[in-house]
């Protein structure tokens, strides 16, 4: 399991999180947020891999990312 | 809050929290850079050095003029502002006059590879133990979108309505080739943060550039091939597209210099 | 702290042990005649004592230099001439906006544009006026021996101490090259504020930033009211002259800076011997310019003389300051030819 934070006010609407989720399952909203912008939104949580590229590529650092359970070798970031 | 270090990798973890978050060297403000500026991105991977290596209370950024003049609105350090051009400079005569503060320049095309091209020659040729980022992203952005040095052939920007024309202007300016033909020993690479993979390997070269800055070996200049989706006219994902069409075969990605060769 | 006897010094060189003396340990320069001793002699002199030397790629990267160390609250400094000066300028300009202490050093030569290598007082408005863009000044100290130059040099980083702006020594390029005895004398402890702003490393403190930059047009005007008030303090406590006038009246009143005023002593000398009464007014700050005290001095005085080695640029400030009513002349020689005693008697004799 795990919980990817995208900071709604923050995103600017960019989509290169979108673009770079290797699981597809990130989307922007159809609706703006206070700064006028489709925000990105993770619409399939469970299918998350935690591969925390979409935080990577984030140029906001909207997108904090939490996770449990165990795991093994995390690439070197 | 757990880093993982290469130690650390390969060990399996049970029941961690945030595994990734804001590093504490770029302070909690929304930037005003455009949608998909890379700007952030790499602003982001330097903070993050600076808290892996522990560098942040005694680091000063010299921020230039440029997209990135507010820099240190951003840095969660001491910063200093530079005239346009002259962060080498300055920053040569904080590092001089305090050779225990890491110091580190953050320079545009316009900043560096323009107006300030005596700047940094002299200072990596002297060897000055600072660290600069260069972002090379073709354009003039804050001022609206007027050619640069690096600028592409027949890339049209404002000032260049029809294209860049060679013959009346030259060939964009390679900067890590030229600093690379210095004698003095250094740390001159290129990298880029179109793609993620990119963007993973643009942080290894910045955690190498500050540790040879924290180890007092030598000058080092980290040059990163950015996106400007708001001047080249086009979405930040075809602006990625358009950098790995156009600027990775002219300014090829590479480390030019190592202080050991 | 050693105090120096009386040792025979060339201009340029007491100039550079003085600032030592007064603990300014960074410097960052370029060559340029008439001053290129002050780099050769700190080139060895500097690390002798502990500090930090370096020959820049140009007069702006220096000036760039100097605003950079500055900004972590040591005691730095630089030394050019005329053309090089130009360059800083922009550097000046920063310095004053950031509001960070610096000393510069301009022994002027002969221009405009490359000039010549001698002497000249050329430079009065590029040094009072501002040079740099912006509403800013410095301040600017003119001494007319080897000594007063070397003691000016000394307060000079007190006062941008003190006030947390640059300050300007200018001497004529005979000042940079003269050979006299001169003493140092003892240094005062540094009394300065950069614990409050110097940007150091932020540990155990919150981050600072030291900048020139503030699109915010109520900030700015708020760091422009700073400076202005800085200003004004600076002509109320700053100002300072040599004033040779006698009580009530004189027929000819003398305004000089520099080694000007030297020559128009000698001058004076010999036609005082004649029976007329003579004054001289020599302004040592020329920002602030000593007003109130050139005005009282004038009050009494028939007529005035201003001699600069010039087309004419001190002599603005004297006419806005004694009035366009007053009978007021002017002597100058330019492209690096200096009056000689004989050549101001000439001309003082035409007025009198």
């Amino acid at each position: 399991m795990s919980n990817v934070n995208i900071g709604k006010d923050k995103c600017k609407g960019c989509e290169l999180c979108k673009n770079i989720c290797p699981q597809g399952i990130i989307a922007m909203s159809d609706k703006i947020n206070t700064k006028g912008y489709y925000y990105a939104q993770v619409v399939e949580p469970t299918k998350c891999i935690v591969c925390r590229l979409c935080a990577i590529t984030c140029p906001d650092v909207a997108i904090e990312v939490e996770a449990e359970g165990s795991l093994y070798r995390f690439f070197d970031y | 809050m757990i880093f993982v270090t290469t130690a650390q990798a390969g060990m399996t973890i049970i029941f961690m929290d945030k595994i990734f978050t804001r590093p504490e060297s770029l302070r909690d403000v929304t930037t005003h850079y455009c949608p998909g500026c890379t700007h952030g991105i790499i602003h982001r991977m330097v903070a993050e050095v600076l808290d892996e290596l522990s560098l942040r209370e005694k680091t000063i950024g010299v921020a230039p003029v440029g997209c990135a003049v507010l820099a240190y609105n951003y840095f969660n350090c001491d910063c200093v502002e530079a005239a346009h051009g002259r962060a080498p400079a300055m920053a040569t005569g904080i590092k001089r006059s305090n050779p225990g503060f890491i110091v580190f320049t953050y320079q545009g095309d316009g900043d560096l590879a323009s107006i300030g091209t005596a700047e940094i020659i002299h200072a990596a040729n002297r060897g000055e133990k600072i660290t600069v980022v260069f972002v090379n992203n073709a354009i003039y952005g804050m001022t609206g979108g007027q050619m640069a040095p690096t600028t592409m052939p027949c890339q049209i920007t404002t000032t260049t309505p029809k294209g860049r024309d060679v013959k009346q202007v030259g060939y964009p300016m390679r900067m890590s080739e030229l600093l690379s033909t210095l004698e003095t020993p250094s740390f001159i690479v290129r990298s880029a943060v179109h793609t993620t993979r990119n963007m993973i390997k643009t942080k290894e070269y910045l955690r190498k550039a500050f540790t040879y800055q924290k180890d007092n070996t030598c000058f080092s200049f980290v040059e990163i091939l950015s996106v400007c989706p708001t001047n080249w006219g086009i979405s930040p994902i075809k602006s990625a597209e358009w950098l790995e069409k156009t600027m990775v075969p002219y300014y090829p990605l590479k480390v030019f210099k190592t202080p050991e060769k | 702290m050693v105090i120096m006897a009386k040792k025979l010094m060339k201009g340029n060189e007491a100039i550079a042990e003085a600032a030592i003396h007064a603990g300014a340990l960074s410097y960052f320069c370029y060559p340029i005649t008439p001053q290129t001793e002050i780099a050769e002699y700190l080139a060895k002199r500097m690390p002798e004592a502990g500090g930090v030397f370096l020959q820049a790629e140009s007069e702006l990267a220096a000036a760039n230099m100097v605003y950079g160390a500055a900004c972590t609250g040591k005691r730095v400094f630089t030394t050019s001439s005329s053309p090089g000066i130009s360059l800083m300028m922009e550097a000046m300009s920063y310095i004053a906006g950031t509001e960070v202490p610096a000393v510069f050093v301009n022994i002027m030569r002969c221009g405009p544009g490359l000039g010549g290598i001698l002497p000249a007082q050329a430079d009065y408005f590029q040094a009072t006026k501002g040079g740099g863009h912006g509403d800013y000044h410095a301040l600017v100290l003119a001494p007319s021996t080897i000594q007063e130059a070397a003691d000016l040099m000394m307060d000079a980083f007190d006062l941008a101490d003190k006030y947390r702006s640059p300050v300007m020594l200018v001497g004529d390029g005979m000042i940079g090259q003269m050979m006299e005895p001169v003493e140092f004398k003892p240094v005062k402890p540094r009394v300065d504020s950069s614990s409050e702003w110097a940007v150091t490393g932020c540990k155990g403190r919150e981050p600072r930033i030291l900048t020139s930059l503030f699109l915010d047009p109520n900030t700015l005007e708020k760091v422009n009211e700073r400076l202005t008030a800085k200003y004004e303090r600076m002509k109320r406590e700053e100002t300072r002259f040599e004033a040779n006038v006698p009580d009530g009246e004189c027929e000819l009143l003398l305004v000089a800076y520099g080694t000007m005023a030297r020559i128009c002593k000698s001058a004076m000398a010999d036609i005082a011997k004649e029976g007329h009464k003579l004054g001289l007014f020599r302004p040592i700050t020329l920002f602030p310019f000593p007003e109130g005290q050139l005005e009282q001095a004038a009050r009494g005085a028939k007529k005035i003389l201003v001699v600069e080695m010039s087309a004419g640029q001190m002599i603005e400030d004297v006419e806005r300051i004694v009035g366009k009513g007053k009978d007021i002349h002017f002597y100058g020689r330019t492209g690096g030819n200096v009056p000689t005693p004989d050549e101001v008697m000439r001309e003082m004799r035409k007025i009198i």
